[in-house]
Order: C-alpha cells, then structure tokens, then sequence
C-alpha cells in the first residue's frame, strides 16, 4: 500500500504543471479557432489564389505531424536565427497544427448550409456580408460546436507533447518527478493520467451534449 | 546557416532512410493492434453481461481523453516494474494500438447500427447461429459503410507515430534528433521528416479518396 501522503505529495507537485497545460489549452485554443475561420474562408472564397494558398497551408500544416512542428520551431527555426520563447513555440504549434484542422470543420460547416438560404438572402438584397453574418454563420456555428469540441480534447491530448522541448506542463512535472522517485513511478504517471481525465472529460460531455443539443430536428 | 544540399543529400537522407522502415511498420503493427482490439470493446461494449459493458465504456472515455504519450510513458516506464519489460518498440505499438482501439471501437458501433433492423430479424428467421449471422449478414454489411473512416484514422496513427521518439524508438523523429545533436545542424533532418510525412500522408488520402470511389459506397 502507498501511504496516501505521497499520492497527495505527487498532486501538490503537478498541480503548477496542470495549470501550464490548462493555459497552453486555452491560449492555442484561441489561436486555432480564429485560424479555423480564416483558413475555411479562405477556401471558401471567390479568388483562386487564396482558395490555393489556404488549401495549400491547410493541407501542410496537417500533414507534416504536430510533433515535428513542435521540433522544427524548437531546434531547426533558431538555426535560422529567429529564436523564440519555448511558451511561444508551443502555443504556435498546436494553435497552427489544431487550426489546420478546425479550417476543415469551418469549411463543411458553411457547406451544409442549404443553397436556398443564401438564396433567399439575395432575394431579400442583402450584402453576401450580411448574408454570411445573419444567415449563414449562425446555422453553421451550431454544426460546428460538436467538431470544435472533439478537436478542443484533441488539443487538449496534444498539449502532452510540449513537455518533449522542455515547456514544464503536467507531463513534464511527472517526468522530472520520476527520476527521483522511480519506485513511485505507478503513481506518479496513474495519477497524471486521471489529472488529464479530470480536464477532459467534461470537455467530453459537454461535446456530447452539444450533439444532442443542436441536433434535434435535424436528419 | 543556410541549408547545405550536399549534407542533406549525402548524410541526412541515407540514414534516414534507413529507418523508414521503422516508422512504416510500426504504423501497421499498431493500426493491427487497433483493429482487433478495437473489435473487442465494440463487442464487450454491446454485451448483455452490463459490468462488462459498463466496464468498456469507462475504458474508451479514460483512454481516448487522456494523451497517448502519457499511456506510453506509463506502459514504458511502469510495466517493468512488475516484471513485464517491453522493448521500445513493442511498448509502442501497443500503447498507440490500444489508444485508437478506442475510436476504432465507436467506428465499428456506428457501422454494426447502420445495418437495418430488417437484416437481424431475417438472420434470426433463417435460423442462423450468431457466428454465420455475424460473418455473413452483419459485419459486411457493417465494415463496407465505415472503410473511407478506418483508412482516415490510419493515416492519423502514421502521423502520430513521431511520439514513439518519446521512449527512444529510432524511428524518423528520434534519428532526426540524434543526427542533429551530433551535427549541430537540425534544419535539415527535421525539414526532411516533416516533407515525408507531408508526402506520405497527403498520397495516402488521396488514394483512400480513389479506393472510395471505386467501392462506390454510396451504393447500397
């Protein structure tokens, strides 16, 4: 048996670290959302060259994998001679990486929006500003809200990594912790892990709620 | 620094070529693991036995909202202290594995409860046992509709495997890393995992995309 002390010792000591991986959710979940729109409205727009640009960055900033982006920033980009904060980089990286594929979950969003509605904004002459703010968007946003829930867990799951270029969040603390403490090693990474299960799963419910919310009187 | 093309070409490229295979295999190993485990919650969690349903379903949530790389580090680094050591490699595949088993589970659910009523109730007319109703009717019926999904996840699972550096499996990510630290130049390498990957996964959706077209799932 472990003697609760040392379980409420590990708590203590990863506690700082989960408000960093809490913080890092938050600040690149705010950096993906509103690259989640440029992106899915630059590949929604009528000019050739942005819909290929965006499609372009779109497609490489979710085929390259989050970790080598990490990596990149980390290790190659100061090589190059711009050296940024370690915080930085990781808020970058999973805020770019996690926009990549939230411009995904814009795009078909305003896609499923029925051509009648744009055309009865037309009927009613409204600017295609207008129609996008007052009639398209808001029947979006609620198809929306279950991906962006999913992706806000996957970022949340992906904040993990930044402990590997030494940004101290919940998983780094349990490293450092552990070469110190190996025999405590179950506890330490068991305790961890349901530290994560704690952020995330009302994350989880509120996902599934919004599914259900939003999509009563809907095929 | 500016990029040097003969290093690059000369020294990076060869040695990581030489472990490609690394990355590749352990891809398959563990969308392998994925897939057949993946089957199993499905199954446990439609089971009538409600602890083992129940059980299940705790399962899937814990795993699938808690990082994959904490799940290797805790396969890696806890198991051998109860006597079960894992080699790199085998510690991955099986913690990716078991980490997509969980969204391969709720594929294949919302694969077996897209096949209509009508087809269970005429299995059970023709008094099929459950493995010929399974084999037969249910589960061709269940796969065909959520392949373009499974083939979506593997290449997410390739794109994940850079994590498997983490324990110290030499795939491309940790060479990359070694190569850098003992060069001093992590342009290069890195530059070139990050095209590889870009490449590999952008020509494997693009053929999952064909390979949808020609099954014509649309068709019932």
């Amino acid at each position: 048996m472990v003697p609760i002390d040392v379980i409420a010792h590990i708590f203590d000591r990863l506690l700082p670290g989960a408000a960093v991986t809490v913080q890092l959710t938050v600040l690149s979940a705010i950096l993906a959302f509103f690259l989640s729109f440029l992106g899915g409205f630059g590949r929604l727009s009528k000019f050739r060259i942005i819909r290929f640009v965006s499609a372009f960055l779109v497609e490489f900033f979710r085929g390259t994998s989050l970790l080598v982006q990490l990596f990149w920033l980390y290790f190659a980009l100061p090589l190059l001679g711009l050296e940024l904060p370690t915080g930085l980089v990781g808020i970058l990286a999973l805020g770019i990486n996690y926009g990549a594929y939230g411009s995904e979950v814009v795009r078909s969003a305003i896609l499923s929006i029925p051509q009648g509605q744009t055309e009865a904004g037309i009927a009613l002459n409204m600017t295609p500003g207008q129609r996008m703010r007052l009639i398209i968007l808001p029947q979006a946003f609620r198809t929306m809200l279950p991906s962006f829930g999913n992706l806000l867990i996957e970022l949340l799951k992906g904040t993990a990594l930044v402990s590997l270029i030494t940004i101290p969040d919940m998983t780094f603390e349990a490293k450092s912790m552990r070469t110190n403490a190996e025999e405590y090693t179950l506890q330490i990474f068991g305790i961890l892990l349901i530290l994560y299960f704690i952020i995330g799963y009302p994350l989880s419910l509120l996902t599934r709620w919004a599914e259900r919310r939003f999509s009563v009187g809907r095929s | 620094m500016a990029w040097d093309w003969e290093f690059t070409i000369n020294e990076v490229l060869p040695q990581l070529m030489e472990v490609v295979y690394i990355t590749i295999s352990a891809t398959l190993v563990a969308y392998l693991v994925a897939m057949v485990w993946g089957l199993v919650l499905a199954f446990a969690r439609r089971s009538q036995f409600r602890p083992l349903s129940v059980a299940a379903y705790w399962f899937v949530q814990f795993i699938r909202t808690t990082p994959p790389l904490v799940q290797l580090f805790f396969i890696f680094y806890v198991l051998p202290r109860y006597g079960i050591a894992l080699t790199p490699f085998v510690a991955g595949v099986l913690g990716l594995g078991i980490h997509y088993s969980t969204f391969l589970s709720e594929v294949y659910r919302a694969g077996i409860e897209s096949v209509p009523k009508g087809q269970w109730e005429a299995a059970t007319a023709l008094n099929f046992s459950p493995v010929q109703k399974w084999k037969t009717i249910i589960l061709p019926q269940a796969i065909r509709p959520v392949i373009p999904v499974m083939g979506n996840y593997l290449i997410v699972m390739f794109k994940e495997t850079p994590i498997l550096s983490a324990i110290t499996l030499v795939e491309l990510l940790g060479k990359a890393q070694i190569i850098g630290s003992e060069t001093f130049r992590y342009v290069e390498p890195i530059t070139l995992v990050g095209i590889f990957f870009l490449i590999m996964s952008y020509g494997a959706s693009l053929l999952f995309q064909r390979l949808e077209m020609r099954l014509d799932l649309s068709k019932k």
